[in-house]
């Protein structure tokens, strides 16, 4: 057959010059763009529960939780975004767990490339769905009649807070992602775990109401001072150490769990 | 383990070994179970080198540890002249691993899969997409190039999963049951290309479970069973050991094959075993000549055969000429020629 013939005269090909640990990781981040492309249904999932949370606590709770509907989309908004991004985080981990049940990952570890690129790449993916999936939020509650306060660049320091958030909580699905071969164990673990964060959080209501042994949990989940960063970012008014109490669970996340990752991931 | 260590260059001094892959007693442990017990493996450069084994032999797990993806337990290995344990990054300069399941991003096309891969190993834009065309031409793929791999057959899959280990040639390519699944047309096709790779200078590594594979492509064989290597050899030294000409026989009325059993076995002088399915006999006779007349003695007999052919030995009849038990759970159907 041809395939004989045209492997004899297939020349030997030797190894161009070692790229750099940063050209691994474009290539990685490369892959994930190519994946957006190929696979445009995934911001489906991503963006679809936030749309319908937005819209119906806005207009089903908001009058009731904020007087007018209007008043509660102006409190709920930077709520919606931190979840959107957290959320997005399982995602990933799904990802990652499916990836590696195809021993794709046997590819790239048998490679001689920097081992923490494929990760590196993981991450430029969800950047890239944080920030479309973000927009796509923000557009909506633009077009309901949000009014970020603090301007173009309230809105920008958001973004780029939501980002840091975004990196810092995509470790742990990173983690679970290595250790569980099944994607919906990953899927379902990780939503079991957040859906308390989230909801036990000032994401939609304000803790004031709240009986004093939940409120004393409300106020010191990171996912509360992730939103009451974002608030402030967004609305006006924010203060440098709601950034800082916002940024402990992603530097701490990324500060334990990367080196996990790596240990994880090399292990064998 | 350093595996972030400055990768060394393939034409190093310590390349010089005579050995491709130089094992010994490598072990390795999964909760109670020894998948690999203490093997040693020899395979000398530029040959095809095939591992033979039923399901759970330990042929993955051999080759994963070989490949730098599984860490042995204990035993020492090197790859084209670089320690396994000690210079694993420098192993993976040396070589190229095709897994048992294919390691491809289904979501992209087949062109991007390599041109990823390409860029991984250092070819930069316009080189990268020459190298991925050139696999894509050289197997038979250009049609697909822009496909995704999920719409892949079972046989293009393959044929793409080996480009992937080829962007740079490897000293050693690791193939872990490559045609496992294949059609008959599509892996006549795979062996084709495992046959040019070798001519071309690599060297192969293959795991497989049809002694008819073994045969047809590899040089020397080493045969595991339970984690142990039970056999190496040239195919012909180990057909010598089973004997060669094996006579397979049915017959058409079930209960009088205990009969055809005795008959056969007294007329040929060996033993007879029945089929995993228990519906055929086969036994070993010496030539053509012996076999004919114990089939005329059957028949004498008045015994109505459904069917009998003259073949090579299957693998659980290797199993039982090696080690005098037959082998796991190698099937019939599956091993025979
Ligand atoms: N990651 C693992 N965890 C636990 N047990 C394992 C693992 N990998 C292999 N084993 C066990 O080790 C033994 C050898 O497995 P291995 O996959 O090496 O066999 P194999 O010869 O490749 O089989 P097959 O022909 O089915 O591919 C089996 O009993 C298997 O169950
Ligand atoms: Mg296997």
């Amino acid at each position: 057959m041809s395939d004989t013939s045209q492997l004899q005269k297939l020349p030997k090909v030797t190894r161009p010059a070692t790229p750099s640990a940063l050209s691994n990781a474009l290539v990685f981040g490369w892959r994930a763009v190519l994946k957006f492309k190929h696979v445009p249904e995934q911001l489906f999932d991503l963006v679809m529960t936030p749309i319908m949370f937005t819209l119906l606590f806005t207009f089903v709770f908001g009058g009731a939780l904020a007087g007018s509907p209007s008043d509660y989309l102006q409190f709920f908004l930077p709520g919606i975004l931190v979840q959107t991004v957290v959320f997005n985080a399982v995602y990933s981990g799904m990802g990652l767990s499916t990836d590696l049940g195809k021993g794709l990952f046997d590819r790239f570890r048998s490679l001689p490339i920097w081992p923490l690129a494929p990760f590196a790449g993981l991450m430029v993916g969800d950047i890239l769905r944080h920030l479309i999936a973000g927009t796509i939020i923000l557009t909506i509650g633009l077009i309901l009649g949000y009014r970020p306060e603090a301007g173009l660049f309230g809105i920008i320091a958001a973004f780029a807070m939501l980002i840091a958030i975004g990196f810092g909580m995509g470790w742990i699905f990173i983690v679970l992602g290595l250790l569980i071969r099944t994607p919906t164990t990953v899927m379902t673990l990780g939503f079991t775990f957040l859906f308390p964060l989230v909801f036990a959080s000032n994401i939609m209501v304000d803790p004031a109401t709240m009986p004093d042994w939940l409120r004393a949990f409300v106020d010191v989940n990171p996912v509360s001072l992730m939103t009451s960063a974002i608030r402030g970012l967004m609305g006006g008014g924010v203060n440098l150490g709601e950034v800082v109490l916002a940024l402990i669970a992603p530097v701490v996340l990324t500060a334990v769990l990367a080196p996990t990752t790596l240990w994880l991931y090399l292990r064998r | 383990m350093n595996d972030t260590s400055p990768p060394v260059k393939l034409n190093a001094p310590l390349d010089a070994s005579p050995n491709a892959i130089s094992a010994r007693g490598l072990v390795k442990s999964f909760g109670d179970v020894r998948a690999v017990d203490g093997i040693d493996l020899d395979v000398p450069r530029g040959i095809i080198f095939a591992v033979l084994g039923p399901n759970g032999a330990g042929k993955t797990t051999l080759m994963r540890m070989l490949a730098t993806l599984t860490r042995p337990d204990a035993g020492s290995a090197s790859v084209m002249g670089h320690d396994l344990m000690t210079a694993p990054h420098a192993v993976r300069t040396a070589i190229a691993m095709t897994g048992q399941f294919a390691s491809l991003d289904e979501d992209l096309t087949g062109r991007e899969n390599l041109v990823l891969l390409a860029r991984l190993w250092g070819f930069r834009g316009r080189a990268a997409k020459a190298r991925a065309d050139d696999l894509l031409t050289a197997f038979d793929l250009s049609h697909a190039a822009t496909k995704q791999v999920k719409d892949y057959s079972g046989g293009m899959r393959r044929r793409l999963d080996i480009a992937a280990s080829l962007i740079v040639t490897p000293g050693v390519l690791f193939l872990d049951e490559p045609t496992t699944g294949l059609d008959p047309k599509a892996r006549k096709d795979v062996w084709a290309m495992i046959r040019g790779l070798a001519d071309s200078g690599v060297t192969i590594l293959l795991t497989t479970q049809y002694l008819e594979e073994a045969d047809q492509l590899a040089a020397r064989i080493a045969v595991i069973d339970h984690g142990k290597k039970i056999a190496e050899g040239t195919s012909r030294e180990l057909k010598a050991a089973t004997g060669s000409g094996f006579l397979h026989v049915a017959t058409a009325d079930p209960a009088r094959l205990d009969e055809a059993a005795g008959i056969l076995e007294q007329r040929l002088g060996h033993r007879a075993s029945r089929s995993t399915e228990g519906a055929e006999l086969s036994i070993l006779a010496g030539t053509a000549k012996d076999a004919n007349e114990a089939l005329a003695a059957l028949v004498g007999q008045g015994i109505e055969l459904s069917d009998f052919s003259m073949g090579q030995p299957s693998l659980d009849e290797v199993f039982f000429a090696l080690t005098g038990q037959p082998g796991a759970d190698a099937g019939r159907k599956e091993a025979t020629l």
